[in-house]
């Protein structure tokens, strides 16, 4: 009678058989890949959450704003801060004012200063981060006042001693007092609450729950100190906002006698660089730990190896019984295949449980092992069972049936 | 029909050279019942590897059926052994993990027949046996004479031209290799061509061929004096 020789799935059948007999081995090399498979996706997952992690922060200090640093950059594209050392001309409250009437691209602009400073009332004494900016700066970061008001509408230059306090300091400074309307001692001044910030006052980084806002022209006197450490732009809805960096640029050229001295800097094309940063990252440490799979690999060629010493009289009995080299070779090969396929499957699941514990542990952190790196190592788990086992196999495939059924392996 | 024609199978060990066949010819009817004999080390077991495509010779010509083996590609080889040859070892290589019944299957499995039918003809194949009972068990749960009688299912179940018994009964005590015997004689009354290698005298006196083996050669064989008592 005719015959094809061994089906497909009667293959698959039989190499699976075999792992379900030779427990040890199969267990130690499903842990293998296990654990290659499952590091490839727990450290991309890792590098993934940290892009983002720092993604979040700085959406954050929100998009679709010019952030003004005095000193120059030296490069053009990403925009990193100014180098240190470099003369800097100061950033004043008469260049914002300056600004105001010539970008009509412009919707809101916050000058900013920031400084420490002993802040006390009731006695009680600690230090604080004062903002000094403008009413602008309240909208701009969508800062919400639980009591009492904002700054008034008043211009830059206005040094009224008012502030408005972020919740924590509240409660350390008045505890369960009325604050609002109260008098706190900053340095050697005085100012009076207006207002105390809701919950969690997140404010490009800055936590002003634990923090204070005055109007910018009394910081200058607080901190005498005249030149301003930022200055926030909001363009107008569906105003070019790179124009609007190029108008601000020019803007500063003619107020600084054409000395281009200061910095634009867009959050969103700095977000762009640490996400390529990161990005990088994730691949690295992704093929780092691809490493472990290689590894795994040479574990597959051992075991396939031993397996074909221990079953070298079945080797002979299947040749016997009218096994060909090719279904020889096949046999072993599914049997590697089988095994890795598995552990790449059990590695993806411990991996993705790892991602669901750092999740849970670190809610902040957005863990994710990108599809590329789940799909590429299960792809090269895959690959290396295939490679890692043909030189086994093939020796499985190639031994003389007289020899293999007496025992001897050639 | 069997033919070999001046088959030579040498070996080299260390120094020496050993002639397991040297010039061996031999023609084998179907449905023959064949006992070759001889002394360890005579060539009987090189020429059961040969008949049995296990071994290669160096020179000389075998057919088979109406085909010549030597120079065979390695896949129509396996093809020759799976289709048209079924064997019987001294040590049964049963398969341990298999049951009796999975390792009565496994020739048809490593054929490619569907699985409907090789329930079909394993159960044909246990019930001839009288071995329905143990179809379930694996090798180490089965006597002697048990396995032996698996592994000439296994060999049996693929119809094939000759069956190749390599001292069938050399593990097996006296009533259990008696069946076995029993058993390699029905198959061949049904027309299977049977030939076993023994260095039992008396074993090889209840075949009606006999061929004795010395020394690489064939020493005698009573192929013609049959013929002339027919």
């Amino acid at each position: 009678m005719k015959t094809q020789g061994i089906s497909w799935r009667d293959s698959v059948f039989f190499a699976g058989a075999v792992l379900r007999r030779y427990r040890f081995r199969t267990s130690m090399m499903l842990l293998a890949m296990t654990l290659a498979v499952g590091s490839v996706v727990a450290f991309t997952a890792l590098g993934e959450g940290a892009r983002g992690y720092v993604r979040n922060e700085f959406a954050a200090m929100g998009t679709n704003l010019l952030v003004v640093l005095p000193g120059r950059k030296e490069t053009t594209g990403g925009g990193g801060p100014p180098p240190i050392g470099t003369a800097t001309r100061d950033v004043t409250l008469a260049d914002v004012k300056a600004l105001h009437s010539r970008l009509h691209g412009a919707e809101r602009i916050a000058p900013l200063i920031v400084g420490t400073v002993e802040v006390s009332a009731n006695a009680r004494t600690r230090d604080v981060m004062v903002l000094g900016t403008n009413a602008d700066y309240f909208s701009i970061r969508e800062l919400v006042v639980m009591n009492g008001n904002s700054f008034p509408a008043m211009d830059n230059d206005v040094a009224q001693p008012v502030c408005v306090i972020g919740s924590k300091v509240r409660d350390e400074l008045f505890g369960s007092q009325q604050a609002v309307g109260s008098w706190v001692k900053m340095g050697d001044r005085r100012f009076r609450v207006i207002g105390v910030l809701s919950g969690k006052a997140d404010a490009s980084g800055f936590d002003l729950s634990d923090g204070a806002l005055i109007p910018v022209a009394s910081a200058q006197m607080l901190f005498n100190r005249e030149g301003l450490f930022r200055v926030i732009v909001q363009p107008r809805a569906y105003y070019d906002i790179d124009k609007l960096q190029q108008e601000l640029l020019g803007a500063f050229r003619e107020l600084h006698q054409g000395e281009e001295d200061v910095t634009v800097v867009k959050p969103d094309s700095m977000m762009k660089t640490f996400d390529n940063i990161f990005s990088a990252l994730t691949l690295g440490v992704g093929a780092i730990a691809g490493i472990s799979l290689l590894v795994a690999g040479v574990l597959v060629m051992n075991l396939t190896l031993i397996s074909v010493s221990q079953r070298t009289k079945e080797i002979g009995l299947l040749k016997a019984l009218g096994a060909s080299q090719h279904h020889i070779r096949r046999l072993f090969l599914l049997e590697s295949l089988l095994l890795c396929l598995a552990g790449a499957l059990c590695g993806v699941l411990a991996g993705e449980l790892l991602v669901l514990l750092g999740r849970t542990l670190w809610p902040s952190v957005p863990f994710a092992a990108p599809w590329w790196a789940v799909f590429t190592s299960v792809c090269i788990a895959l690959l290396s069972g295939l490679v890692f086992a043909w030189l086994p196999a093939s020796r499985a495939a190639r031994q003389q049936p007289v020899d293999a059924l007496a025992g001897k392996l050639t | 029909m069997i033919r070999l024609q001046n088959i030579v199978r040498h070996f080299t060990l260390g120094d020496e050279e050993i002639r397991a066949l040297d010039s061996v010819s031999l023609r084998i009817d179907a449905g023959e019942y064949v006992s070759v004999m001889g002394p360890s080390g005579s060539g009987k077991s090189t020429l059961l590897n040969v008949m049995g495509l296990l071994d290669t010779p160096d020179s000389g010509s075998y057919v088979l059926g109406d085909v010549e083996t030597v120079g065979m590609h390695e896949e129509a080889r396996a093809n020759v052994r799976r289709e048209k040859i079924g064997f019987v070892f001294q040590a049964y290589h049963l398969v341990p993990r298999l049951t009796a019944r999975e390792n009565i299957e496994l020739p048809m499995v490593l054929a490619g027949v569907a699985p409907s039918e090789r329930r079909a003809r394993a159960t044909a194949v246990l019930q001839r046996l009288g071995l329905d009972t143990r179809a379930d068990h694996l090798p180490q749960q089965l006597s002697g004479g048990q396995r032996q009688r698996v592994a000439i299912g296994r060999a049996v179940v693929m119809k094939p031209q000759i069956i190749l018994a390599d001292e069938p009964t050399g593990n097996l005590d006296s009533r259990s290799g008696h069946d076995v015997m029993v058993l390699l004689e029905e198959l061949n009354a049904s027309g299977i061509t049977l030939l076993m290698v023994t260095h039992d005298n008396v074993l090889g006196a209840r075949a009606r061929r006999q061929i004795v083996f010395g020394d690489g050669c064939i020493v005698s064989d009573n192929h013609h004096a049959m013929a002339v008592q027919k």
